[in-house]
């Protein structure tokens, strides 16, 4: 083969590649309109009358995620199944912001952290590598802290509306999720970068408790939940 | 190694004293027991990458002296053991290359790509560099993949066996270099070449200047083809191309100036003085 054709056959890959990529970026760009308007929606909830309707806000996001999983669907049929980290720059970001509405949306309904096994549920996709699209473990821990600077700012906000018991609740979910980033040897990477600031989250609704318990105010919230401090 | 030293920086961390107080964090409890499978998940995901970045810097280190040991080629005169010698030492990296696969096997290559892609353009460019000093021509990067095609050894097919379910291919490993990284090496290829051309002018041998200009502008007309289509590493990489080209013309215009400026009736003798000539072109680069 002369040099001109074999670089002629790469050019032709190479072009191929692009196509690929363009495809991709177009649906990820319908994924992130989505996840815009499933963020404005529950951004209510930071508002005073909205923490009242918080299952209303959570059952319209449950809609929107239908929508979700026909668009990674269709962004699934777009590229061959094993190149899944060929492509990953492209969605990455998207698919952490999805994991973090996810475990928002989870968290205001049942108080819990949701599990892997349960975003990929939620999202159509798959938990594990070896079956096809799936939900990286370094994104699902991303999207886990964004969880938790939006719980810090949930704290304060409730405050203000008036829930004193609520950034109590927030202030032990968010100490056993300390704990559990604690047992990670993480690597100087972007995860790591973004785990250096779950302490200021941590700072901050140890604050908040603080200022509700020397006033007294946590008691007469609720006896149980603030009983531990 | 690494893995140690993050924990004991962890360990300084002011929160420590902290902790005791925040014990209520029952270490059993869903949350906790998940965020233990994902630190086995992880540190297994790191060390993985670990061991490959060292293969890779292994074989970056092996492809490189290959190349020095090639160089030295021109001006020997033993030139088929120095060629020999280059083979044993590509297979060495190719050992390298093969754990590599094997520990690539049932992964998704892309990724740890970039782990292991500064080897594999180093052992492109070696394996490319010796291709043309052997054929004089370019190697393609199918008969690149084709060398990189490994049967596995007894040992490892008994473990493959036992769990082969998600083994596809419990026989053979392979791995495959990549377009981009075909390419990146290419282009590395030819700053080697300039290098060979500007010593050979050195060693009197007015020829391979010629050649190598044909052959380097031919991969110059393949890149500006590809122009950037391709990733941005690879138009990076075309402006020291442009370079090294235009070093090896320059060369041969001076050969060629110089070579005419040879009265007819010397003609005969240009061979025998051919290393004088050449003497005094040595500072054209």
């Amino acid at each position: 083969m002369s040099v001109s054709e074999m670089f002629i056959a790469l050019q032709s890959v190479l072009t191929a590649d692009q196509d690929i990529r363009e495809e991709i970026r177009r649906e990820v760009q319908a994924l992130e309109q989505t996840a815009r308007e499933m963020l404005t929606l529950l951004q209510g909830v930071h508002q005073g009358p909205g923490l009242q309707d918080v299952p209303k806000k959570c059952q319209k996001a449950r809609e929107h995620f239908g929508t979700v999983r026909t668009q990674l669907e269709s962004l699934k049929t777009k590229f061959p199944a094993d190149q899944y980290y060929r492509f990953h720059e492209h969605w990455r970001f998207v698919l952490q912001r999805l994991v973090f509405l996810a475990a928002f949306v989870v968290y205001l309904e049942s108080e819990a952290l949701v599990t892997r096994e349960a975003v990929a549920e939620i999202l159509g996709i798959e938990a594990d590598r070896e079956r096809g699209f799936h939900l990286d473990i370094e994104d699902y821990l991303s999207g886990v802290l964004t969880l938790a600077s939006e719980l810090a700012r949930l704290a304060v906000n409730s405050v203000t509306a008036g829930d004193y018991s609520r950034p109590l609740r927030i202030s032990t979910f968010i100490n056993e999720l300390d704990s559990g980033f604690r047992l990670l040897n993480l690597k100087n990477d972007s995860l790591r970068k973004r785990y250096d600031g779950l302490k200021y989250d941590v700072k901050k609704i140890e604050e908040v408790v603080y200022d509700l318990s020397i006033r007294g105010l946590n008691k007469e919230a609720t006896g149980g939940v603030g009983g531990e401090k | 190694g690494s893995g140690g030293f993050r924990k004991r920086k962890h360990d300084n961390f002011p929160h420590s004293q902290r902790r005791e107080e925040k014990e209520n964090v029952n270490p059993s409890s869903a949350l906790m027991m998940s965020f233990k499978s994902f630190q086995l998940e992880l540190d297994t995901r790191h060390d993985k990458y670990e061991r490959l970045v060292k293969l890779s810097r292994d074989i970056t280190i092996e492809s490189k002296r290959t190349i020095f040991l090639l160089h030295r080629f021109i001006s020997a005169p033993n030139g088929e053991e120095i060629l020999n010698e280059s083979e044993v030492k590509l297979d060495a990296v190719r050992r390298k290359i093969k754990q590599v696969a094997q520990e690539l096997i049932g992964e998704d290559m892309y990724q740890f790509h970039r782990a292991i892609s500064p080897g594999l353009q180093e052992y492109v460019e070696a394996v490319s560099f010796q291709y043309f000093i052997k054929t004089r021509s370019l190697i393609s990067v199918e008969e690149i993949n084709k060398q990189l095609i490994f049967t596995a050894e007894d040992r490892e097919e008994t473990t493959n066996t036992t769990s082969s379910s998600h083994d596809k291919q419990p026989h053979t490993c392979s791995l495959k270099v990549t377009p981009v990284d075909y390419l990146l090496g290419v282009a590395d290829l030819t700053g080697e070449l300039m290098r060979l051309c500007i010593s050979s002018v050195g060693n009197g041998d007015i020829d391979t200047p010629f050649e190598l200009s044909q052959f380097l502008r031919q991969i110059y007309d393949g890149f500006t083809f590809i122009g950037n289509t391709g990733p941005y590493e690879v138009s990076k990489k075309l402006y020291t191309l442009k370079q090294s080209l235009a070093k090896v013309e320059n060369a041969c215009y001076t050969l060629k100036v110089r070579g005419s400026e040879i009265p007819k009736h010397m003609l005969a003798d240009v061979f025998s003085t051919k290393t004088e000539l050449i003497d005094q072109e040595e500072g054209l680069s």
